[in-house]
């Protein structure tokens, strides 16, 4: 990797997000130059519209939410750590890394990659996914030739399949439990490049 | 003057649509000269269409009047040609209509029998086949189309992203394969049984690059379908594109060494060096081209009739001039139309785009059905030499050092990759490597010469049958069995499936987010080097745009218009029927018990509805269809509809002086205050239905709000900043203007927490449907505005709201239908 002008002494507490998110260092800095080079006027700091210039994401139908998911509520930046932090979601979980046992939840564990897909639908944070939370994210991902009638007997249906409590909404335990199934690691994975 | 182009037509010896309208026009003056010949010339059924002798000429005696004339042979050629692409287009149409046929069949099967069936028919009526496809023909008029095609269609990113691999498969594989069949052709011209003696080493070299040039349709077709990995899908799509030009090379190579007595080292060297004069001469002249054609485009806003002609006769004269220096015009119409491609879209109207991608389709769609029609044809009326062995010998070779040849380069690029081959996928690569046209029409030149050229047709004519038929049928079901999960659909929930594309557009997403493919050093250091001097050079309107925004000021162009003429209207409202309080009041309906066939039925309408994740190269490269860019364009609008709305809102704050005026040009003549309640309410139902939205807005705000000094990206949203950015100081104002829809627009922004910058953003609305029309107008202003915003943003931004520049968007004369509606209105009836 032509690496111009970074190295890990130029990223701030590399050794730390190394040791919290479990990427290597070469990670690390590949993620550092992609920072960078999303970070159009170097402030350090990215904003939502920084990640929109990424004209995949545009196209992307659930892209602002994954863009939003990225800042925690109220803030307007990003730092280079809370980047790093996000994106360790995705790493895949490891089979034979010892970890020392301070975290007791990694944040790339099949629970994390949950946690972070369920956060997407559950905008209001409140826990559940409600009715309107999916039919929202439903509308985003289905062609617009869909009624409206359709979209609601799947939200309907989908909320049934899972909802358990019978609370007419889908907690994350609810969540967890429809997808018993799928391999979560294998589905949220990312082969980072280093 | 009609006879000397008439016989100009004849002795190029090509058909071409545009000789053939030239031709057309100008022979009217000879009407009167055969006129008075009868119609005995259709007696002579077996003219041959293209020698060069001249016709029989009408005698110059003087009859009366002829009431009714024939004259065929005058049309032969344009005519018969006629036919040959009518038939051949009818035998597409006929694919299509059942269509499942060509799911399992390969459409490049269909048409060569179809050839076959004709050709037979001609066999037995004696008649000759059509020269049409003589080699010369075939590479002055039927390659470049199609090569333009794929270069024009080449999907760029992927591309430049998997570039060495491509090269390393379409270079070195090749020539592997070229050695590896011709040497052990060699070796087995040299048991005396098959009586192959006479077959030199040189001559073998020679068919073996022949045969070695790989054709992906077929196979591209069937990824396509299966939705295979894109590194294995443009790795093929490459590989067959330069190995043309590496096959080509090789040829020209070979024949040479082929007709020479004695083949020195020194030779050898020279074809070396030759190959690489080819390959990069060939990129020269196509960069060459691209750039001038790009540069001309700049200046062609006053012709839009003419525009597209440029893009084809700059390609084809890169492609000409290759080809009369005998160096790789493949490689030189690719990289012209790789070159020009970027720049010209930019330049040249919407119109001019479309006319352009449709006729490249055209073109090249009409040249490979005519020549795998062609093909068949001519199998059956060509003169065969038939020899067992060196035929079956050559197929097993084939087959065997491609699949050789693919295992071994793959390990060679692996470590190099960031994204390796798994067996899997070499096994497609190396299973899809049908032969195709290139390797036809090469068979054809091959000189005369060469003693057994007609075995060397016949075993080219076998390996293009055997691999297209065999290997074309067969690899949809080999790579459906090798791709086992994707069949259990039917037991999934609801939920699984939601969830897991839900999942996947994460991963995408993200996987954009970090640039997966790397090479973004580069791209960032090519991005700039274009931005300061390649755009300033070659596209007219230069500022430099982040690709969102340009691709939002595209596709706002071409769809917004075609919302407005939709019933549905106000796209930013058809998916939001229901609001949220009505979901409320849903929720404690009854449950309804689901019936099985209901949820098949939802399953159906998830797997057939839901956006596919976006897939980088497939919508681009297949050979028969312009990339659909419906879905991509759906989810566009409607993040673009919520990102308008909150413009909308936004200008709703503005400062006094300019809404005052605006809202006389649209109230002041109206009766009464229904329509300003209409209005009101409508604002309000855009307020809240977009309060996530406004989120959203308010980080962009605070982001223009900084110094940007480099990137001049998201201008347009800039401007809803600084509108944002005085809504203070406005507030009192607009209130006095129209207080109810301001705060209820504030409430919705407040009422939504920083956490709903949702998705979709397409909430419920409150107010009444707003007629469309309305709406409508109301876009339309909002793009004057922003093209006005555009327009100035070449100055320096200035951050506290300039004032000056309020005064301007009121003006009349710009604000109307002066600007945006008339650009726009030429493009009204384009659409896709």
């Amino acid at each position: 990797m032509g690496s111009n002008s970074s190295s890990m002494n130029n990223i701030p507490n590399a050794e730390q997000l190394v040791q919290e998110t479990g990427f290597s260092a070469a990670h690390i800095l590949r993620l550092y130059e992609r920072f960078q080079f999303l970070d159009k006027d170097d402030t350090g700091q990215l904003r939502p519209e920084d990640f929109g210039a990424v004209r995949e994401l545009a196209m992307n139908p659930i892209g602002d939410r994954i863009i939003s998911a990225f800042f925690s509520p109220g803030q307007e930046t990003l730092d280079f750590a809370s980047f790093v932090r996000v994106l360790a979601h995705f790493r895949p979980a490891d089979s034979n890394r010892t970890r020392d046992g301070a975290q007791p939840e990694p944040a790339n564990s099949s629970m994390g990659k949950l946690k972070f897909a369920f956060q997407l639908y559950d905008q209001d944070r409140d826990g559940k996914i409600s009715r309107a939370e999916l039919l929202q994210v439903l509308r985003a991902m289905l062609g617009m030739q869909v009624t409206e009638e359709q979209l609601q007997s799947i939200a309907e249906r989908a909320i049934q399949e899972a909802d358990f409590d019978q609370d007419d909404a889908i907690s994350f335990d609810e969540f967890r439990k429809s997808l018993e199934k799928v391999n979560i690691d294998h589905k949220m994975s990312i082969r980072f490049l280093s | 003057m009609g006879t000397s182009v008439l016989y100009e037509v004849k002795t190029e010896r090509g058909v071409f649509c545009m000789l053939l309208l030239l031709y057309l026009c100008c022979s009217g003056g000879k009407c009167e000269l055969q006129e008075s010949q009868p119609a005995q010339p259709s007696n002579r059924p077996t003219v041959k269409p293209f020698n060069n002798e001249p016709q029989a000429f009408p005698e110059e005696e003087r009859a009366s009047l002829p009431v009714f004339t024939m004259d065929y042979p005058r049309i032969q050629v344009p005519f018969e040609f006629t036919l040959w692409i009518l038939l051949a287009s009818f035998a597409k149409i006929g694919f299509h209509i059942y269509h499942k046929i060509t799911i399992w069949i390969p459409e490049s099967c269909l048409l060569i029998v179809i050839g076959l069936i004709v050709g037979g028919i001609m066999h037995t009526v004696k008649e000759e086949p059509p020269t049409a496809l003589s080699s010369n023909a075939f590479f002055l008029y039927m390659l470049p189309p199609i090569v333009l095609d794929s270069g024009y269609f080449m999907p760029t990113r992927p591309f430049f992203e998997n570039c060495g691999t491509v090269l390393w498969y379409a270079v070195v594989g090749t020539l592997w394969n070229s050695i590896g069949i011709g040497l052990s052709l060699f070796a087995i011209c040299q048991f005396e049984v098959f009586g192959l003696q006479d077959i030199n080493l040189a001559e073998n070299l020679l068919f073996a690059a022949i045969i070695s040039a790989v054709d992906p349709v077929a196979a591209l077709n069937v990824f396509e379908d299966m939705g295979v990995n894109e590194q294995i899908y443009i790795v093929i799509f490459g590989e067959g594109l330069f190995n043309d030009a590496v096959t080509v090379a090789l040829y020209s190579m070979f024949s040479f060494l082929a007709d020479m007595p004695v083949v020195e080292s020194t030779d050898v060297f020279l074809g070396v060096a030759r190959f690489f004069v080819v390959a990069f001469g060939g990129v020269f002249f196509g960069l060459v081209f691209g750039f001038v054609a790009a540069f001309t485009t700049r200046f062609t806003h006053n012709v839009r009739q003419i525009e597209p002609l440029f893009i084809f006769m700059y390609s084809y004269l890169a492609y000409l001039v290759a080809e009369c220096f005998a160096i790789s015009s493949v490689l030189a119409i690719i990289t012209c139309a790789i070159t020009m491609k970027y720049y010209v879209e930019e330049n040249v109207s919407q119109r001019s785009c479309t006319t352009i991608r449709h006729v490249v389709k055209m073109l090249a769609t009409v040249s490979e059905t005519l020549i795998f029609f062609f093909l068949g044809v001519i199998t059956v009326t060509v003169e065969h030499e038939w020899n067992w062995a060196y035929i079956l010998f050559t197929l097993v070779f084939a087959f065997f050092w491609r699949i050789i040849g693919i295992l071994v380069l793959t390990q060679i690029i692996n470590p190099f990759r960031t994204i390796q081959f798994k067996y899997k996928d070499q096994f497609g690569l190396a299973y899809g490597g049908l032969r195709g046209a290139i390797c036809f029409a090469l068979a054809f030149t091959l000189p005369d010469s060469i003693n057994r050229k007609d075995l060397f047709v016949t075993g080219s004519i076998a390996i293009i049958i055997c691999t297209v038929f065999i290997q074309g049928i067969s690899i949809r079901p080999i790579v459906e069995y090798m791709n086992i999960r994707k069949t259990n659909k039917d037991k999934q929930t609801i939920n699984v499936e939601v969830h897991t594309r839900v999942m996947e557009h994460i991963i995408c997403g993200v996987e954009d987010l970090c640039g997966q493919w790397s090479h973004y050093y580069w791209k960032d250091k090519f991005k700039k080097f274009n931005d300061r001097v390649l755009r300033r050079i070659l596209v007219r309107d230069h500022r430099a745009e982040s690709s969102i925004v340009s691709l939002y000021k595209k596709l706002e162009l071409q769809n917004a218009i075609d919302l407005l003429d939709t019933p549905i209207g106000d796209l930013s409202a058809a998916p939001s029927i229901i609001s949220l309080q009505d979901e409320k009041k849903e929720a404690s309906r009854p449950k309804k018990k689901f019936m099985a066939a209901e949820v098949r039925n939802m399953h159906d309408i998830l797997s057939k509805n839901m956006y596919k994740i976006r897939q980088k190269t497939m919508a681009y490269t297949n050979k028969y269809n312009l990339p659909d860019e419906s879905r991509t364009r759906e989810i566009l609008i409607r993040r673009h509809a919520s990102i308008r709305r909150t413009v909308r809102a936004g200008s709703f704050r503005d400062p006094p002086e300019r809404n005052i005026p605006r809202s006389q040009k649209y109230y002041s003549l109206q009766p009464g205050g229904d329509l300003e309640a209409a209005f009101a309410l409508r604002r309000r139902s855009h307020g809240s239905g977009s309060g996530d939205v406004d989120h959203l807005s308010a980080h962009v705000q605070f982001a223009g709000a900084s110094a940007r000094s480099s990137s001049r990206s998201l201008v347009p949203m800039r401007r809803l900043n600084t509108i944002e950015e005085i809504k203070n100081p406005a507030e009192q104002p607009a209130v006095s203007v129209h207080p109810p829809p301001r705060s209820n627009g504030e409430d919705a922004l407040n009422k939504t927490g920083p956490g709903s910058l949702g998705g979709s953003s397409l909430r419920g609305r409150r107010g009444p449907v707003p007629a469309p029309r309305r709406s409508s107008s109301d876009w339309v202003e909002e793009d004057a505005n922003d093209s006005e915003d555009t327009g100035e943003r070449v100055d320096p931004p200035q951050l506290p709201p300039p004032r000056g520049w309020v005064p301007e968007n009121q003006d009349p004369g710009e604000n109307g239908a002066g600007n945006a509606l008339i650009r726009q209105s030429p493009h009204r009836s384009m659409r896709f």
